[in-house]
C-alpha cells in the first residue's frame, strides 16, 4: 500500500519537545538576543552595523581583545608544550605505571580546579607574602624587586597555566598512546636517527592533534573570567572582564556596543571549537 | 641515549608535580596560620562558625542538587527518545548540547540578564532561572554522560521486553533504563556537582547566594579564612573527581571554557 507522498508529521517528535523548549528558553533565545541586538541601534531598534564597527574604533575595546588574545595565545602554547612533554614523559618515558595513572587523575582534578579558589592558591604561593616568595627571599632574591607581580599579565598567565596544561595532558594522552612502538622500531631498523623518527614519523602524526588541542586551550583561556576577576579584582582589561563591568554598570555608554563585544567573543570561541573539532577528526584516523 | 631521555622524563614529571602541589601546599600552610606563632585550625573554626558560610554553602548544595535533578529529568528521557524514536533529531540535539562550549559563561549570563530583566520577561530574580542556567552549563557533560550510558545498553530490546510485559513509558524510563545507566549518570552528576559548587559567574551576576561569590568577597576582606575555603573547595573537587574515577574508571572529562 502506497504511503502518502507528503512527509507525515511524526508524533514522536513531541517527545523531544521539552528539551527543545527548555534549551530555547534558557540558551538559544538569550544567545540569539546577543546576535540580534548587536545589529540593532539601541535607541531606535533599526538594523545597523555601527555597533560592530564601533568595536574596531575604540582603543579600549581593541586593547581588551588584544590582551585576551595575547594571554590565550601564550598560555595555550605554553600549556600545550609543557602538557605534551609531561604526558609524553609519563606515557613513553619508561615510567612506573602508577605515574601515568596518577598524572591523569591529577590532571582531571586540576583542569576542573579553577576560578576563585585557584586565584587564592596562587596568592598564597606567589603574593609578596606568599610561600615561594618567602623561600626565595631566604636566598636573597625577591622577584618583586625585579619586576614580577602576581596581579598583572605574566602573573595571571602563570595562574592560567594551572588549568591549561592538565587539559592538554588529558586530551593528548590518547594521541600519544596511538603512536605505535612498532613505528619507532621500524624506523630504527631502517637506520633512522631519533631526530629523523620525530621529524618524519611521530611529529606529522601528532601534528593535527597538537594543533587542535592548542586551539582548544586557546578557547579555554579566552572564555575565562572568574580566575582573573578574583585574582586582580578586574584590574586587567580582558574582554570577559569588560563584559562583566558592562553588565554591572554600562561602562561602554552604548548597550549596542556591549552586545557586539559579546558577539565578538562568541565568534572567536566558535572558530576555536570548530578548528579543534576538524583537527581532532583528522587525528582519529591514526588512533584506531 | 636512553638514560638521557629518562632524566628528561623525570625532570618534566617533577616540574609538573611541583606546579600541581606547591600552590596547594602554600594554601594549606597559610590556612593554618590564623593564630600568631602557632599552627592551628582556627581559620577553619572561624569559617564553620560564620553563618554566611553555612548559608552560601547550603545554597550551593541546593543549586547543585536541583541542577542534577532537572538535568536527569530532562536529559534522560530526551536522549532515550532520540535513540529510540527520532534518530533524525540527533544532530540538532547534539549540536545544542555543545553550544555552552562556544558561549563563555560571562557572555551567557550577559545574554540572560539582558533578556530576562525587562517586563514581560522579568524573571531574572527567580531562583528557577539560576537552576535552569546551571542545567544549561552542565548540559554538555551531563547529556554526553547519559548518551554514553545509553550507547552501552541495548535500549530497543530492553524497551520492547518491558513493553511486552505491560510496562508504561514511565516505568520503562525510571525502572528499566535509569537503573541500567546509573554509573554513567553518576559520572555526569558528580561532574555537574563539582561545576556548580565552584561556579562563580552565574551566581554572582544573577545575585544569588553561593559558595564561590562568598569566597571572592572573603578574599578581599580576610587573610586566612579564604585559604581554609580554598582547601575545602579543592577537597570537594578532589572528592568528586575521585568518585568519578572510581565509578567510571577515569574517562577523564575536563571542563572547557565557561567555568574558569
Amino acid at each position: 500500500m502506497a504511503r502518502p507522498a507528503r512527509p507525515k508529521f511524526s508524533w514522536a517528535w513531541l517527545g523531544v519537545m521539552p528539551f527543545f523548549l527548555f534549551t530555547f528558553l534558557f540558551l538559544l533565545y538569550p544567545s540569539s538576543t546577543i546576535v540580534i541586538r548587536s545589529f540593532q541601534d539601541s535607541e531606535t531598534g533599526k538594523f545597523t552595523l555601527q555597533n560592530i564597527l564601533a568595536l574596531f574604533k575604540s582603543p579600549y575595546i581593541i586593547g581588551a581583545y588584544w590582551i585576551s588574545i595575547k594571554i590565550s595565545l601564550i598560555t595555550s602554547l605554553g600549556g600545550a608544550l609543557f602538557g605534551f612533554l609531561l604526558a609524553y614523559s609519563a606515557i613513553r618515558g619508561n615510567m612506573p605505571r602508577f605515574i601515568r595513572v596518577s598524572l591523569l587523575t591529577f590532571c582531571g582534578v586540576a583542569s576542573n580546579f579553577a576560578g576563585v579558589p585557584l586565584a587564592f592558591a596562587f596568592i598564597a604561593l606567589l603574593s609578596p607574602t606568599g610561600l615561594l616568595i618567602g623561600w626565595m627571599k631566604l636566598f636573597g632574591f625577591n622577584p618583586y624587586f625585579h619586576g614580577f607581580t602576581l596581579y598583572t599579565f605574566w602573573g595571571l598567565s602563570l595562574v592560567y597555566m594551572y588549568f591549561q596544561f592538565p587539559l592538554m595532558v588529558l586530551i593528548i594522552a590518547p594521541a600519544i598512546d596511538g603512536l605505535r612502538r612498532e613505528w619507532q622500531e621500524a624506523s630504527e631498523n631502517l637506520g633512522a636517527s631519533s631526530t629523523q623518527y620525530w621529524r618524519h614519523v611521530a611529529f606529522p602524526i601528532l601534528l593535527p592533534s597538537l594543533m587542535g588541542t592548542t586551539i582548544l586551550l586557546f578557547g579555554n583561556a579566552f572564555g575565562a573570567f572568574a580566575t582573573a576577576q578574583a585574582l586582580t579584582g578586574g584590574q586587567i582589561n580582558l574582554v570577559t572582564i569588560v563584559i562583566g563591568s558592562e553588565l554591572r554598570g554600562d561602562v561602554l555608554g552604548n548597550q549596542g556596543v556591549g552586545y557586539a563585544l559579546a558577539l565578538g567573543m562568541v565568534v572567536i570561541m566558535a572558530l576555536a571549537i570548530a578548528g579543534y573539532t576538524i583537527l581532532q577528526r583528522r587525528t582519529e584516523r591514526w588512533l584506531r | 641515549m636512553k638514560s638521557r631521555g629518562k632524566v628528561w622524563a623525570w625532570f618534566f614529571i617533577i616540574l609538573g608535580v611541583l606546579y600541581f602541589f606547591l600552590p596547594l601546599l602554600a594554601t594549606f600552610i597559610f590556612s593554618l596560620k590564623a593564630k600568631l606563632g602557632v599552627l592551628s585550625f582556627q581559620s577553619y573554626i572561624n569559617v564553620f562558625n560564620d553563618p554566611k558560610f553555612i548559608r552560601s554553602f547550603t545554597a550551593s548544595l541546593l543549586w547543585a542538587s536541583l541542577t542534577i535533578i532537572v538535568g536527569i529529568v530532562l536529559f534522560v528521557p530526551t536522549a532515550f527518545w532520540v535513540r529510540l524514536k527520532v534518530p533524525k533529531a540527533r544532530t540538532a540535539v547534539e549540536f545544542i548540547t555543545l553550544i555552552p562550549f562556544v558561549v563563555p559563561a560571562i557572555v551567557y549570563v550577559f545574554g540572560l540578564v539582558r533578556t530576562y530583566s525587562h517586563p514581560p520577561l522579568l524573571i531574572v530574580n527567580s531562583p528557577l532561572l539560576l537552576v535552569s542556567a546551571y542545567t544549561i552549563l552542565a548540559m554538555p557533560y551531563l547529556y554526553r554522560a547519559v548518551d554514553i550510558g545509553l550507547r552501552s545498553i541495548d535500549v530497543r530490546t530492553l524497551t520492547e521486553a518491558a513493553q511486552s510485559l505491560g510496562a508504561g513509558w514511565f516505568t520503562i524510563l525510571f525502572r528499566i533504563i535509569l537503573p541500567n545507566i546509573r554509573v554513567a549518570i553518576l559520572n555526569g552528576a558528580f561532574l555537574a556537582f563539582a561545576i556548580v559548587m565552584g561556579e562563580y559567574i552565574l551566581a554572582q551576576y544573577l545575585a544569588k547566594p553561593a559558595f564561590a561569590p562568598y569566597m571572592a568577597v572573603l578574599i578581599q576582606n580576610r587573610a586566612y579564612e579564604p585559604a581554609a575555603l580554598a582547601v575545602l573547595s579543592f577537597a570537594l573537587t578532589w572528592a568528586c573527581m575521585g568518585i568519578i574515577t572510581l565509578v567510571g574508571r577515569g574517562s577523564g572529562q575536563a571542563q572547557v571554557g565557561g567555568g574558569h
